[in-house]
């Protein structure tokens, strides 16, 4: 015989269901396209778009359109309703995001122990999560409100408020803010709750055991073992309230409108009125363009520091 | 140093009895280990012990002094975790001197205690490590070192050594009973490897499904069953057991050997029909089959390989056992007829 003979002739072989299932030249492009497209079209195109308007002079219901560099930039910079809108803005994100990390901490200890009817409580927790910001907002406009509001009639029936004591909740510049702030967090809290659950959870209960045989009291095990075993998420979580409580123009434009005069503006309902309700479209995209840096630099220190501090 | 008495421990998961009346007393300086298959409860009675789960019905007793309410951390006792569970954001440093700092000890004393334990287990270079950076060796190393350091009047472990490599796995077992040797505490070791608990327990304690089966030092669980669970469990291969009469009757493998090597006076001998051989190098095992019983009764017969006798597979031979090696069962209860010990 010869070698041809033996030779075993090689054909490339197709399954039968060939598709493009299995064809990873086109089927990573093809998984990928509607989040890009998602990306383009709803985040990348109105974000050049406003960038683009920021440097007009382009109005609502304006049909010219014409270049005028920073000026908008400079007429906000120079604004007094700037700077107490950004120093609202920080405030209400500082003082919010500091009472949902405590209260969501305590929540979430109280919620991974094991207790009977345990899923419905943490369904009632998440329901402020999943009702829409405006339905609840509008709803505490009722707790807050100036004849109405539960808080002055519960407190009076109790002893708590006297005969001449009314707090106008959403008239005082100072309770104003205030009323915004717990609002910020009755909205933010469910999912921060939900966020360092998981993040309780994945810490093996024999951690916890071994921190108990070792002779640690509670507050010792929590300061010294799970506080710094979900700093990571912990962080994850703050990010995300920072975002939301920054951006977040709801609450403010449904209890205040930003009153009394001007007192509880925030950058995004800023934005809102000027650029949506007072015509002008180039100021507006320019006010919240003043958003953008502040949120790029927290996202980048958090994502940075979540990474330096996991442990597992 | 203290003793651990378990009375009357009983403890109930919804319907389950997962410890089932259970009278235990480790004495003073002992390594006791609890041995059982998973889910006997051995696990669930050291963690009632160190206060990590409470009893449903009887008292913890620790030094004379009943803990059986007492947190964890009022019963000076340290655990070593199957896990280790190392604290893993900690330096090594860190995890070993927690115990320490958590009693409030002064930080010079602190340093030292350390430097003495970490000496001990031979890791002092890996002190500014994490955890994570470890192999599991030396992280079993840091959890010993942790468990140690405060010098608590008794141990726990729950098989730490399970995570082990076998090789690795030998060496930490003669590492552990010279450390207990060395340090004299009471000691309570919960494992399911009865190599392990043979080799290292002055008594063992067989669990089986909440209770305790036997309790006695390695050789009289071995040589002198209580009942035909321990005999099975114990032993690899186990004991084996033929139906006869209103019992059964037990002998271990390597006393079940061909005639022409046991051919002492006293002995019963079986004829046995040989299926399969395995040659384990320094032994054989011969599987075979003992004739004119039914139901079909199965053997085991353990051959140190210097006995050249020459088996083969699909014969029948005379296998002989001596009869002080026979245990007898009582077929109801299953307990031992021998009456205690031989």
């Amino acid at each position: 015989m010869t070698a041809e003979a033996t030779a075993v002739t090689v054909r490339e072989r197709r399954p039968a269901g060939f598709s493009l299932a299995d064809n990873e030249r086109w089927l990573w492009p093809a998984m990928l396209a509607p989040a890009i497209l998602y990306i383009v079209l709803l985040v990348g195109f109105p974000f050049f778009l406003s960038l683009y308007y920021s440097l007009t002079d382009v109005t609502v219901g304006g049909r010219e359109l014409h270049f005028v560099g920073l000026k908008n930039f400079e007429e906000i910079i120079n604004s007094n309703t700037f700077w107490l809108a950004l120093r609202n803005s920080v405030i209400l994100t500082v003082i919010s995001q500091a009472c949902v990390l405590i209260l969501a901490n305590i929540l979430a200890q109280a919620l991974s122990a094991n207790f009977p009817g345990k899923w419905f409580v943490r369904f009632l927790i998440l329901l402020p999560w999943v009702a829409p910001i405006a339905l609840g907002s509008i709803g505490w406009l009722w707790i807050f409100d100036s004849i109405y509001s539960v808080i002055n009639w519960t407190g009076r029936a109790i002893g708590v408020l006297g005969p001449n004591d009314w707090p106008i909740w959403l008239g005082e510049p100072k309770l104003a803010m205030a009323s915004i702030i717990i609002v910020q967090v009755w909205r933010i809290l469910p999912l921060a709750t939900v966020i360092i659950l998981a993040g309780l959870s994945s810490i093996p209960q024999d951690i916890h055991d071994a921190a108990a045989v070792d002779g640690a009291g509670m507050w010792r095990r929590y300061f010294e073992i799970t506080a710094p075993l979900i700093r990571p998420i912990t962080l994850v979580a703050l990010l995300f309230g920072i975002v939301f409580t920054f951006t977040d123009m709801i609450v403010v434009f449904v209890l205040t409108r930003g009153g009394p005069y001007d007192q509880t503006q925030v950058l995004a309902s800023w934005a809102y009125f000027t650029g949506i309700q007072g015509g002008d479209l180039a100021g507006g995209a320019a006010i919240s363009l003043f958003l953008f840096p502040v949120l790029a630099a927290v996202a980048i220190l958090f994502l940075r520091l979540a990474r330096r501090t996991e442990v597992l | 140093m203290a003793t651990v008495e378990a009375r009357a421990i009983h403890k109930e998961f919804g319907d389950v009895h997962a410890v089932d009346g259970i009278d235990l007393l480790a004495k003073e300086g002992e390594f006791l280990v609890l041995l059982g298959p998973s889910g006997c409860g051995k696990t669930t009675l050291m963690r009632m012990i160190a206060g990590l789960e409470r009893p449903t019905a009887g008292d913890i007793i620790i030094g004379g002094e009943v803990v059986t309410h007492l947190p964890p951390r009022a019963r000076n006792i340290a655990m070593v975790f199957q896990s280790y569970a190392l604290y893993p954001h900690l330096t090594v440093e860190r995890n070993i001197s927690f115990p320490l700092r958590a009693a409030g000890m002064p930080r010079e004393q602190i340093k030292a205690k350390v430097e003495w334990a970490a000496r001990m287990f031979g890791i002092q270079r890996f002190l500014d490590r994490k955890p994570r950076q470890l192999s599991g060796g030396e992280r079993q190393r840091v959890a010993l070192a942790r468990a140690v350091v405060r010098e608590p009047v008794v141990f726990l472990l729950d098989e730490p050594l399970s995570n082990l490599d076998a090789k690795l796995r030998n060496s930490a077992r003669d590492e552990l009973k010279q450390l207990q040797r060395g340090l004299g505490t009471t000691m309570i070791y919960v494992t399911h490897d009865q190599a392990e608990a043979m080799g290292l327990g002055d008594r063992i304690a067989v669990l089986n499904q909440g209770r305790i089966y036997q309790i006695g030092t390695p050789q009289e669980i071995y040589r002198a069953p209580a009942n035909v669970f321990t005999a099975t469990f114990i032993g690899s291969p186990p004991m084996n057991l033929i139906e006869e009469g209103s019992g059964y009757i037990g002998f271990r493998p390597e006393d079940f050997l061909p005639r022409d090597i046991e051919a002492n006076g006293n002995s019963v001998t079986f004829p046995f029909r040989v299926t399969r051989i395995e040659y384990l190098g320094a032994e054989r095992l011969v599987y075979g089959v003992i004739e004119g019983r039914s139901p079909e009764t199965h053997a085991i017969s353990r051959i140190p390989t210097m006995l050249r006798t020459e088996i083969a597979a699909g014969q029948v031979y005379d296998f002989n056992v001596r009869e002080q090696d026979i245990a007898r069962f009582d077929r109801a209860t299953g307990n031992s007829l021998n009456g205690s010990g031989r």
